[in-house]
Parts: structure tokens; sequence; C-alpha cells
């Protein structure tokens, strides 16, 4: 799933300034699942705005909401008359949900609450790995499951390159693991090391502006569209 | 001859060939370059200019390696993936041949993260093996990647790539050099060669695949200048092993006396590395120490250079 983390306070205040009536709208898809913008994230920005206008002595009011998903455009209707009533809304989705939201709403400022970060998986509560680029070209079934796109520091498909370490991690400080150096244990455990021996060509990048999905099944629905 | 390059044609004839690099300014002195690079001449077949080593912004590889040949010093152009996309390597290579540079090092290049630009967005396109095989096409087949069209002009160009046999995973690490040796590598330089009994190893699986037949080896050598030095390179240099016996003796040497000793080491290495069946040359990494490349050469008992027509 998408993990997102919130925004310095002091940013999302300069993001509002000037906004006397906040709408904070929480997502419960992937930011809730990596506790950045649930329903007690929501809540805990919305405190947090109030406690800082109340310090700085400037009039806020602060709304919260959380929606199913904010990667949806029918599921934004429940934000529809709290979003009527306010000068600005924050959202607590990631990225796209948070495009997605201004898109609904074009008339009144979007702002994201949170920096998206990556795809991901959970390693323990609150403790997150990046595992995919959404490169749109899997290669897993070579690698033995490990990304090179996303694991290798360089991206490289040809790997490793000449800084592995003697512990098996990357040049790179960290301490992160290299994925070449993973890629090939795991394969010599597997007995498929004939894999890494066929040189990798270029990357294809599908890099054309935002990219569009349609369904196998769906594509005489959305031929007109 | 693929390019006509006086280090393809020192090799070529048989001799065991010396390179040595050179550290582009941070700055766009000439002079500096031209210092440089007359401390070299005569001292090495060819000089590998650095392309933003360490990812610390200095004057380009392709203007410093056009100053060589205007120079009359042969110059290898060092290519890092990290920097540039797919369109603007292959517009440097096609560049760089037209300014009479005829050696190419293709290189992966020291992450962004290392550098004075830690903010910088990474590139890496292409991977350094992947870059030798764009520019055997490039040279053989006269065409780009992915295209059908005929290059307007030849590609002269002599290709290598670096191997190092000294990061992990081991065993893969001649099978990771046979990889560039058939994506078109004509030779490589390798990390710089502390360890020769590793280093032996690594030659005979390399000479096992077959790989001297089609691709030099020239190995790498860095001379130590101090026990300071030493330490940083252990502590701090990954995929750089140096054995505690040379660490002792750096760390032994008397005081003002660390580059003797180290100097003495990299002569001792080189005689040890000449003895290893399919090392054809070696590759003098004198960091910002170019003035000793000629006494190094020297004592190696590998000047005057050969002249081969």
């Amino acid at each position: 799933m998408v993990k997102a983390t919130r925004k310095p306070l002091e940013q999302i205040v300069e993001m509002v300034k000037g906004y006397q009536r906040v709408l904070v709208v929480g997502c419960g898809g992937c930011s809730s699942v990596c506790l950045a913008g649930g329903q007690r994230e929501t809540q805990e920005l919305a405190q947090d705005l109030l406690e800082h206008a109340r310090s700085a002595k400037v009039p806020r009011q602060c709304d919260t909401l959380v929606v199913e998903r904010q990667c949806n455009p029918e599921l934004l209707q429940e934000a529809e008359e709290q979003a009527r009533n306010a000068d600005c809304i924050i959202s607590m989705a990631c990225g796209a949900g948070a495009g997605l939201m201004a898109d609904a709403f074009p008339t009144t400022p979007v702002v994201p609450g949170l920096d998206t970060m990556f795809i991901g998986v959970d390693r323990d509560v609150g403790y997150y790995e990046e595992r995919c680029r959404s490169c749109g070209t899997c290669m897993l079934g070579d690698t033995g499951g490990i990304c090179p796109v996303t694991r290798c520091s360089k991206g490289v498909l040809n790997g490793p390159c000449g800084g592995t370490k003697e512990d098996g991690s990357c040049e790179l400080a960290g301490g992160i693991h290299c994925a070449w150096h993973d890629i090939h244990e795991r394969l010599k455990g597997q007995g498929r090391l004939d894999k890494l021996l066929i040189v990798r060509p270029p990357m294809e990048w599908v890099d054309r502006g935002p990219r569009v999905l349609v369904q196998k099944g769906y594509e005489e629905r959305y031929a007109k569209k | 001859m693929k390019s006509g390059s006086n280090l393809e044609k020192v090799l070529e004839a048989g001799h065991f060939a010396v390179t040595a690099e050179l550290g582009p300014p941070a700055g766009s002195d000439v002079e500096y370059v031209r210092k440089k690079a007359e401390l070299l001449r005569g001292a090495v077949d060819a000089v590998n200019v650095t392309d933003n080593q360490t990812a610390v912004v200095r004057m380009s590889s392709a203007a410093v390696s056009a100053l060589l040949v205007q120079m009359g010093i042969e110059p290898v152009m060092q290519m890092v993936c990290r920097d540039r996309n797919r369109i603007a390597m292959q517009s440097d290579i096609l560049g760089a041949v037209a300014l009479g540079i005829r050696n190419l090092t293709c290189l992966t290049g020291d992450h962004q993260g290392f550098g004075n630009q830690a903010g910088a967005k990474k590139v890496y396109d292409l991977d350094s093996v992947q870059l030798v095989s764009a520019a055997r096409r490039m040279r053989d087949e006269h065409r780009l990647l992915g295209s059908e069209e005929d290059l307007l002009g030849q590609v002269p160009l002599f290709i290598g790539a670096a191997a190092n046999p000294f990061a992990k995973p081991y065993e893969f690490r001649a099978l990771r050099l046979a990889k560039k040796a058939e994506a078109g590598a004509d030779y490589v330089q390798t990390q710089c060669v502390f360890d020769v009994a590793m280093f032996a190893e690594w030659m005979k699986a390399v000479r096992d695949l077959g790989v001297t037949k089609k691709c030099r080896i020239l190995a790498g050598v860095i001379p130590l200048k101090s026990a300071g030095m030493t330490r940083y390179m252990v502590e701090n240099v990954p995929g750089v092993i140096i054995p505690e016996e040379i660490q002792k003796r750096m760390a032994d040497a008397p005081k003002g006396k660390g580059s003797e000793v180290g100097l003495a080491i990299c002569a001792e290495i080189i005689q040890q590395l000449r003895a290893i069946e399919g090392v054809s040359g070696i590759h003098i990494m004198a960091i910002e120490w170019e003035q000793k490349v000629r006494q190094i050469v020297e004592t190696a008992r590998l000047l005057p250079r050969p002249q081969v027509a």
C-alpha cells in the first residue's frame, strides 16, 4: 500500500494562513493503515491547528471528517456539505487522494497534510519499507522477488555495482541492504543463478505524462471516454 | 583496430599497458589541467579523466579529455550513468569522438549521496553494462539504441569498463565481468588491488570464463600516502580490501616516511600483478598525487613507454 507521513505542523500552518474555517479530511484507505491520515491523526491535526491558533491569537475553526477513501470521486461526495462551508481543506490522503479532492472542489483551496512517501510494506507497527516504484515492468520473476528498480539505490538492472560492502550492505550510509547481493543470495538458494547471467537490456520507461490504466474487460466501456 | 587509440595499439602489440588517472579541477582552471597532464606525459599510454568522481562537481570529463587531445596526450574519457539519460550519453559519445577522444570507460558512478549535490535527482537510465552495449552498438552497427537508422560517420572507440573483485558477492564478480565483456568491453580497469592473492584467485575465475580472450584486464593500483590515508580507506571506502600486513607496514612507517613506504608497496604490488597470467597492464589511481606516477612507472621498470605505429 501507499505509505505517507504527516507534514511538519509549521508547514501546514503556513499553507492554511488566512483561512478561518478549515476542514481536515482523513482517508480510511492507505494513509489510515499507515497511521498518517486516519480518524486519530485527523483529529490530532485539528487539535494541533486549534492550539496553534489560540497561541498565535488567530481566529480558527476546525472541522474534521474521514471518508472511506479519497481516491474515488463517488466517495468524496460525502464531504460535499462540509466542504461548502470551509475556506480551506486539508487532505490527509496520499498525493493522489489530495489531488482528486482538489478536482472535486475546484473553488476551494485544498492543501496536503501529508507527504506521500512510497509503495511499501509493514515491517512492524509504524515501521514501513519501500518495495515498489510502480515502473510498469515488473521483473520480480527474474530477481527472486527482490526489486532492483526500488531496492538498489542506483536502480541498476545488471548489478551488483562495485559498491557492495563486506556485510552485504549498500555503499550508501544507513545500513540498507545491497539489493543485488540479496538477489544473488536468493537465486543461489533456489538454484537459479543462471538468471543473473543474462544481460538485461535498458528499461523501456513509459514516461509520457500521467498514465491511465483500463483493466482487461473494461476496454469497450471506456472506448469513447 | 577498433579505435586506433594508443592504448589499443599498445595492448594489441602485446605490451604491458600503463594508464593513470587525472582528476579534473573543481573549477574552470585550464592551467590546472595542463599542469597535471604534463606530469603524466610520456609516463603512461593513456590518461583516464574521471567523471565527477565521488559525485563532486568538477570540470566535465569530455572537456578535460578534449584539452588532453589538444595537448597530444591520449585521454580515456570516463562516463558515469548517474547524471545523464541515454539521450545525453549517446550524444556526448558522438561529441567525444568528434573531439578526437578514442577511449571510453563506462561506469555506474558513485551515488549522488556522497558528493556536494546530495539533493540531485539520480538518473541511472542505463547501467554500466548497458552503456558498454550502447557504445559497442554505435561503433559496430553505427546505430543508436532502439534505432535502425545509420549514424553519420564512424564511432571508433576502444570501450572499457570497471571491475571490482573485492566486493561481495565475491563468487559473482568474475561472472559480472563476463557480462561486461559479452556486452562489448574491450578492456577493464579494476578496483585498486592490495590483496594480490585474492586478485589472483579472481583472475583465475576470469580466465576460466574465457574473458581474457576478448577483454584486456588492467589491474588498478593506488599508492598509499600515509597511515592516515590507509586507515581512512579501510574504514570508509567500500569495495577496497587492504590486508593487515600492508596496514601494519604503513602504520609502522617512521614519521615522514609514510609516502616512501606506500610507493614501495605499490611497486611490489605491480611486480606481483605482472606475474599473473592474463593481466595486460596496470591502471594507477594516484589520487591528487599525479606527480608520483612517473616515479611509480619508472620503479616498476615500465619506462620508456612503447611507441607503436
